[in-house]
């Protein structure tokens, strides 16, 4: 009676095996670490770096803990952070741009168990603390952008072709062309049609009787505008967190306009924020120098197509609106210095189109101004306005004068780092401090461990044997969910953590259900084998049905929710399954070893069995059929 | 140890009418709450900021909120949160103004007027995605809600969905409106906590539908009545030992689990306890009156002598 075949117990013990191994790495205290990553896809993380951060360290006498490589980059150990700061500056002055060199932090498990891939649960931002954003991608702004391209591609195409307009310009997200001539508006509009086959060209007469051209993206090619601007800003985004020097960061793409980026462990929040929230585009556009112009700007009225923009110390300046060329023709931009004055200088690199429209427009202004502007927030800035010295072929740019060193190296990145396909807004933030963090962990683990105790405390009490046995079906759950969760990685929350709890609290239904079952039957007088036989297969359907019940609600949470309540949805749905293997399956096995050898069983220890008086277990037994 | 020498079954269901008035009146009173006061809704589902800042010391509410005010940034408002020292902002959405500015602003004037106070936690939220958030909670509840009726039904019989899905539903309706009464946040984890307990109870009505079903197959000759108040009399000890191990859970994590959990384990805790009632006796009750019958229930076995539940399909 109440044997086991031997293969359930190979299994029982697999499972409490890998439990106990996968467990194993969150026991371990996390020790400071810097990684060094390369920044580029063509720099590789190879051995000839792991000897330069050797040697880097050693040259600097800083003492480490033993330095590992893996495809993400190399891992240095240190004794604490004080070393671990002091390590992360050293690294980063000495191998430069080319890598990226951030804090981090590391188990102190041994190395054999990150090589069968046992690793602490992946803790989220309220846990370690961290950045959390959504950013909204403006698919207006992208098509607008879009549209100011054409107008400066279908300007210089009218001129290349020799068609005479009177005017263009673009309206709302259309380029509008405007003709004295029907002859030359045909022939305008066979030359768009041929050389942009993704516009949609109508001719359109406006009631004062001028002839007009709408040029307006057709509905493919502003759909393939609009993920082409999710995935630039994607990219560009990326670039900037590589300036940021963060661990372990997620970027992903949510939704058809969304962007999610994750900077977990950052301590600088506010810095984060700046850089990321950095909505800003760059413009190059033409200082209008003509000093009556000038002059009526000064008084209050700028001349039709022009604008008033400051620079950085304030002093406006008047620029034609029409805008030479965008940041996304820019490819690199170095800072570095010029090599006849020696002064700070930004050295960029257009792509061939960006390189083709600065040749000419340079070649038109020689001896004129041109401003390069940061367009923030709608709030445009001029950053330089150097004066075209000759004609700049080639794509090679260089921006110099009135700069200092750090200035030029802010232009540098925020050239490099790229301007916006589109622009980005923040529609949702969530920041913990790291100091939070660590105190959510602590909450979190108190709430199970004490939850724990009192739970156990009681059901052994109540249960006698079972009880203990109950108890340790739940010790093997809450081992297996840990595991569980360590090996996916999934993100653990604090209400992930409650949700630890609540799991226990509701795994130990299964065993109340058992439990209460083999007291029922010993009550109606059957032999403690068959009572316990009886209990664990009357009980299980009744298991089966409450848990996918349970499950429906798990899983619905796990696909409508997002952030916190789907690190509570992931440990519920988890601790269902895992609840449902020990409390049945392990307490089962147990209850054989202790019980299932002996041929004579007179009592099975489950507390005391309460049995009513004769008359009244007559009265409701159940009725035999 | 056994808490529960019950000898006889207890007539529960000669009482359903009075379970099911007092039912009514309890739904009747969230449902009148929640009109009245309606939910306060938390910056995950209204939109907003909201800045958690810890004090070296206890924190002093009017300068606080002397600070705040001259930023200018409309209606606000400062409370306490866990402990003394820790302040928590709340902003309403300002047109124009990004999140990102906000909390800096916000955080700078503190700093200015007291440099002990550090920022702990900001949170913003946009219109649109409180929006969608919403809809989301919303749509999960009713999704959750058909799967637990399509699966019940499959499984039992529709009177046991219906009736199991009205006496849970009810559950989360008096939830809901213990959170509008106290005007309690309602915040993301609560929903989840919600939805959590629409599951749990639900599991508590399995249970008892189940031990409806084995009587049925058993008493052969016992009333509809009897076989219920059977099934319920024999569960009672193992409803309450269950839930009372879930409530003890629950409320370690109410006293340990900090300020962030506080709301998500009261909507458990009031969940567990108003599902024991309502899954057990609402549900019982109304399966009853439904005219739930044993040729629903006990299909001509095809085979005899096979183990307990697995019979049916």
């Amino acid at each position: 009676m109440n044997r086991y075949p031997a293969w359930k117990f190979v299994l029982i013990a697999i499972a409490l095996v890998f439990g106990l191994i996968y467990t194993l790495p969150n026991f371990f205290p996390e020790v400071p670490a810097v990684q060094v990553s390369s920044s580029k896809s063509a720099v590789r993380i190879d051995n000839a770096l792991m000897v330069s951060v050797e040697e880097a360290l050693k040259g600097a006498g800083i003492a480490y803990r033993g330095a590992e490589m893996d495809p993400i980059g190399i891992k240095v150990r240190f004794a604490d952070t004080d070393t671990q700061l002091k390590a992360k500056d050293v690294l980063q002055t000495k191998l430069g741009d080319n890598y990226i060199v951030a804090l981090n932090l590391l188990s102190a498990s041994p190395r054999w168990l990150a090589a069968i891939g046992a690793l602490p649960m992946y803790l989220g931002l309220d846990l370690r603390g961290g950045v959390h954003f959504l950013l909204q991608v403006d698919m207006k702004g992208a098509l607008d952008k879009a549209a100011d391209r054409y107008t400066t591609d279908i300007r210089s195409l009218m001129r290349e072709k020799k068609v005479v307009y009177s005017g263009v310009g673009r309206e709302g997200s259309n380029v509008v062309l405007r003709f004295k001539d029907d002859a030359e508006r045909t022939r305008a509009r066979s030359e768009i049609e041929r050389a942009f086959p993704d516009l949609l060209v109508r001719e359109q007469d406006s009631a004062g009787g001028e002839s007009r051209l709408v040029a307006g993206l057709k509905p493919e090619a502003q759909k393939r505008i609009q993920d082409g601007a999710v995935q630039q800003n994607i990219t560009i985004l990326r670039n900037r967190v590589n300036e940021l020097g963060v661990a372990e960061p997620i970027i992903q793409q949510q939704g058809p306009d969304r962007v999610v980026v994750q900077l977990p462990g950052v301590q600088d929040t506010a810095r984060a924020k700046d850089i990321l929230g950095r909505t800003a585009t760059l413009e190059i556009r033409m200082v209008n120098d003509d000093p009556g112009a000038q002059e009526s700007a000064r008084g209050g009225s700028v001349p039709f197509g022009n604008d008033l923009v400051s620079d950085r110390n304030g002093e406006p300046l008047l620029l034609r609106r029409q805008v030479v060329l965008t940041g996304d023709r820019i490819n690199d931009a170095q800072s570095g210095f010029d090599q006849r004055t020696n002064e700070p200088a930004v050295h960029v690199t257009l792509d061939g189109t960006g390189a083709r429209i600065f040749k000419e427009v340079t070649r038109e202004n020689v001896g004129k101004r041109m401003a390069i502007v940061l367009v923030e927030k709608g709030k445009a800035e001029v950053i330089t306005a150097p004066v075209i010295r000759e004609e700049i072929g080639g794509g090679r740019v260089q921006i110099s004068g009135r700069m200092n060193t750090r200035e030029a190296n802010d232009i540098a990145l925020l050239m490099r780092a790229g301007a916006l396909a589109a622009p980005m807004e923040i529609v949702e933030e969530r920041t913990v401090g790291p100091s939070l963090g660590k105190e959510n962990i602590e909450k979190g683990f108190d709430s199970v461990m004490y939850g724990f105790i009192v739970l156990a405390a009681f059901i052994c009490l109540y249960y006698a044997l079972m009880g203990v046995i109950s108890t340790i079906a739940l010790l093997v759950n809450l081992t297996l969910l840990v595991a569980i969760l360590s090996v996916m990685q999934a993100t653990l929350t604090l209400p992930g953590m409650a949700a630890i709890a609540l799991t226990l609290g509701i795994a130990i239904d299964a065993n109340v259900l058992i439990n209460e079952r083999i007291r029922e039957e010993l009550r109606w007088g059957a032999t403690p084998h068959a009572a316990i036989q009886a209990g664990y297969e009357r009980a299980w359907g009744t298991i089966l049905d409450s848990n996918v019940t349970t499950m429906i609600a798990g899983i619905a949470l796990l696909a409508f929710g997002s952030g916190p309540v789907r690190g509570f949805a992931v440990v519920h749905v988890l601790g269902i399954l895992t609840s449902m293997f020990s409390a049945v399956f392990v307490s089962r096995g147990i209850v054989a070893l202790i019980y299932g050898n002996r041929k004579k069983l007179d009592r099975v220890s489950i507390g005391q069995v309460w049995k009513p008086k004769a008359e009244d277990l007559a009265a409701t037994a159940p009725l035999k059929s | 140890m056994e808490f529960f020498r019950i000898s006889r079954d207890i007539p529960f269901m000669r009482h359903a009418l009075v379970f099911n008035v007092i039912s009514i009146i309890t739904f009747v009173a969230a449902v009148v709450f929640l009109g009245i006061y309606g939910l306060n809704l938390g910056v995950d589902f209204r939109g907003g900021t909201v800045i958690e800042v810890t004090y070296g010391h206890a924190v002093d509410f009017n300068r606080v909120r002397a600070a705040i005010d001259k930023l200018d940034l409309g209606e606000f408002s400062a409370q306490s949160f866990g402990s003394s020292d820790t302040a928590l902002i709340r902003l309403p959405l300002k047109e124009g103004v990004s999140s990102a500015q906000l909390s800096e602003r916000v955080m700078g004037a503190l700093k200015a007027d007291d440099p002990t106070a550090s920022q702990r936690r900001v949170e913003f939220v946009g219109p649109q995605v409180g929006k969608e958030l919403y809809e989301n909670g919303a749509l999960a509840l009713l999704l959750v809600s058909i799967g637990i009726v399509i699966y019940l039904a499959l499984r039992f019989e529709w009177r046991f969905a219906v009736a199991a899905i009205i006496a849970n539903l009810h559950d989360v309706v008096i939830i809901l409106g213990f959170f509008a009464f106290f005007q309690w946040e309602f915040s993301l984890p609560v929903l989840a906590a919600v939805l959590a307990v629409l599951g749990y109870s639900v599991n508590e009505s399995v249970v008892i539908a189940d031990r409806i079903r084995e009587n049925f197959r058993k008493m052969r000759k016992a009333t509809v009545t009897h076989v219920i108040d059977s099934a319920i009399t024999r569960t009672l000890s193992r409803t309450i030992i269950t839930h009372g191990s879930t409530l003890l859970m629950v409320l370690s994590i109410f006293f340990f689990g900090g300020e962030t959990l506080h709301h998500f384990s009261l909507a458990l805790a009031i969940g567990i306890c108003f599902g024991i009632y309502s899954s057990a006796l609402v549900m019982a009750s109304l399966v009853m009156w439904l005219g739930v019958s044993r040729e629903d229930l006990v299909k001509p076995e095809r085979k005899q002598g096979m183990a307990g539940d697995k019979i049916l399909p």
